[in-house]
């Protein structure tokens, strides 16, 4: 008899420790996940609530008249440093920023990328790990040459602005960080093209010469059709870092009407003339933060794919 | 390998054919270098001549403005007593002790968490299409958003504090954020958050890599799922932790916006990070020699820890 039950109960209990198992996995995956919830969850439901509310109510409820009031605010009126005038005009700045210096540096990075695999010539290993070197230094060892570089310009730009008229954008911020980030976002944009082309069937790229293509027009014809991927994942990459990027904001844009949303967003928040309004502050941290989330909502895929490509090198 | 360009050469017979065209191919020719040219010399220029630029001035006593007369290596000299200058703590002190804490702590952290987590997701669970983007969502925002949201939360008269004792846990009591001692683990609290994430979709990633007739063949060998993730699995992902290791590294060496964002710098200072010790010896305290030394020293660690991984990652696959 025995013989014939235990195996019977050996399987009940089997279960049951699947059972209990599943149940323990589901509850540490469902914590872990109310711990990443939280803070964006604070940040949301403080952003639609009154002064009040937050002063005396829990920062966990739901918000019970929930108000887009500070959203207004914060896009309106709220003061950053002295100027009263809300954040929209740092959300353009960060936004002319942004979009001419992913694509420059987007461009650039496939024409690399394109080069350093279909048209290698002797030393382009050195010529890549010195690029790909660049990605990795820690922005304080070229902080202060490239403030005093673009501070020269800066001065060469009013020079000009005297004698011609037209300053050619020396001297403007945001032209400035755009250029910062072109520069020092090179690096990245060739690795994720290079890596890329570097699968991509070289046969192909001979039979277009055979047949007479020149070295641009295999490019646009060939691999620009070709590379959509790797070009969505590349824009959201220098996306994110770009519109994240607080440290070269700060240093070159770091005061006056043309810093960017990050530098904005920390003056706001560290303002500290009157009552600190923290639903204001909530609602403008969201508004800085909304870009990036849309795209990692939108794209996903592809934005966990640039991290992935930008950790593992070579 | 023999490259297109060499190939092409041998492939156009007008090439030395009609004298005319063969300025219009030499340039074809040196086009590719021509296109690469530019990148190249903006990451000679801005990143290695700025490198010198900035060590040559770590060798100055440029003080508000950069001055260009040698003068020995008084910076680092200076750093290097700031470093043994505990009582009452020097702001280097600070910045390297913190350095320690924090990047210890964060790389750990990250790396148990992530793989964890992702340990967890890998043991064939519904809704992990859901669970997944909610793990790694924090890598979208900024450091400065991801320090807004934390100072909030952690804020003892506003957060997590207040919240539970208006639940009733009164004697609860957290103001690390607030306190010189702790505020650090705060920035390793809100960096974790913001990175582990990521770390988990990179092991994840290395976990479906793994073959499963691997894991099928220990299995009948009766090996249990805690062996079998010791024994096999993760020695398996060793390529993974390396990875995942720099990535950690790198960020948190680079960290600087977190500690502006989070704690402002902390109490006196007590939260800075190398990162922040060089922005506010440089460009507020007017001590650029003193800034561009200790961010030469921040270079040499990085240097010291992807250099050799780089080197390795180039030389690994033969061509």
């Amino acid at each position: 008899m025995s013989a014939v039950t235990s195996p019977a109960r050996e399987v009940s209990t089997g279960i049951r420790a699947r059972t209990v198992n599943r149940i323990v996995i589901y509850g540490l995956l469902a914590l872990f996940a109310l711990f990443y919830l939280m803070p964006l969850f604070v940040m949301l439901v403080t952003s639609f609530k009154t002064m009040d509310e937050i002063q005396n109510g829990n920062m966990l409820a739901l918000p019970q008249s929930p108000t887009l009031e500070p959203w207004f605010k914060a896009w309106g009126e709220t003061c950053v440093g002295l100027t009263c005038a809300g954040i929209k005009g740092y959300f353009w700045n960060s936004i002319k920023m942004v979009v001419p210096a992913v694509l420059i540096s987007t461009l650039l990075g496939a024409l690399n990328g394109y080069v350093l695999t279909k048209w290698r010539f002797r030393g382009h290993t050195l010529v890549f790990g010195l690029m790909l070197f660049a990605c990795f230094i820690p922005f304080q060892s070229v902080l202060l040459p490239m403030a005093t570089i673009l501070g020269s310009l800066g001065r060469f730009g009013v020079t000009l602005q005297n004698s011609t008229g037209f300053s050619f954008g020396l001297g403007n911020p945001t032209v400035n960080l755009v250029f910062v980030h072109v520069v020092y976002g090179l690096g990245f944009t060739t690795l994720f093209f290079r890596n890329y082309y570097e699968a991509f069937p070289t046969e192909l790229i001979k039979a277009a010469q055979v047949d007479g293509a020149s070295f641009f027009q295999i490019f646009r014809r060939i691999m620009l059709p070709n590379s959509m991927p790797i070009f969505v994942v590349t824009v959201i990459y220098q996306f994110t870092n770009i519109w994240n990027d607080f440290l070269f904001a700060s240093a070159y844009a770091g005061t006056g009407d043309a810093m960017p949303m990050t530098v904005a967003l920390n003056n706001v928040v560290n303002t500290s003339t009157g009552v600190v309004e923290y639903n204001v502050n909530m609602a403008a941290a969201m508004i800085a933060a909304l870009p990036t989330l849309l795209v990692y909502v939108v794209a996903g895929r592809y934005f966990v794919r640039g991290l992935m490509a930008g950790a593992v090198k070579g | 390998m023999s490259t297109v360009a060499e190939t092409k050469i041998k492939l156009t017979p007008e090439h030395n054919a009609r004298p005319g065209a063969s300025v219009r191919s030499r340039l074809q020719d040196a086009l590719p270098k021509i296109v690469l040219a530019p990148s190249f010399a903006a990451t000679v220029i801005f990143v290695y001549g700025f490198i010198l630029w900035t060590i040559y001035l770590s060798f100055t006593n440029s003080k508000t403005f950069p001055s260009y007369a040698i003068t020995g290596p008084r910076a680092y000299q200076r750093l290097w007593r700031w470093t043994f200058e505990s009582d009452p703590p020097s702001s280097w002190y600070t910045s390297i002790t913190n350095m320690g804490i924090f990047g210890f702590l964060y790389i750990f952290i990250c790396l148990a968490l992530g793989l964890f987590l992702a340990i967890l997701l890998d043991q064939k669970i519904r809704g992990e299409g859901v669970l997944r983007p909610i793990y790694l969502y924090p890598m979208a925002l900024s450091f400065i958003v991801t320090g807004v949201a934390w100072k909030w939360f952690l804020d003892p008269g506003l957060g997590l504090e207040q919240t539970l004792h208006q639940w009733g846990w009164t004697s609860f009591h957290f103001d690390w954020i607030k306190n010189k001692d702790f505020v650090i683990y705060t920035v390793v609290i809100a960096g974790v958050w913001q990175a582990s994430g990521f770390i988990m979709a990179m092991f994840l990633a290395g976990l479906r890599g793994i073959d499963g007739e691997i894991m099928k063949a220990a299995q009948i060998d009766g090996a249990t799922t805690f062996q079998l993730y010791r024994r096999i699995v993760i020695p398996l992902l060793r390529p993974v932790f390396l990875s995942a290791f720099i990535v950690l590294a790198h960020l948190a060496i680079k960290s600087y916006d977190l500690v502006v964002a989070l704690t402002s710098g902390g109490p006196g200072g007590s939260a800075w990070l190398p990162s922040n010790f060089m922005y506010e010896f440089t460009f507020k305290r007017n001590e650029m020699a003193v800034g561009s030394a200790s961010a030469v020293i921040m270079l040499m660690t990085i240097t010291a820890i992807i250099v050799p991984y780089l080197y390795s990652e180039l030389r690994e696959r033969p061509r």
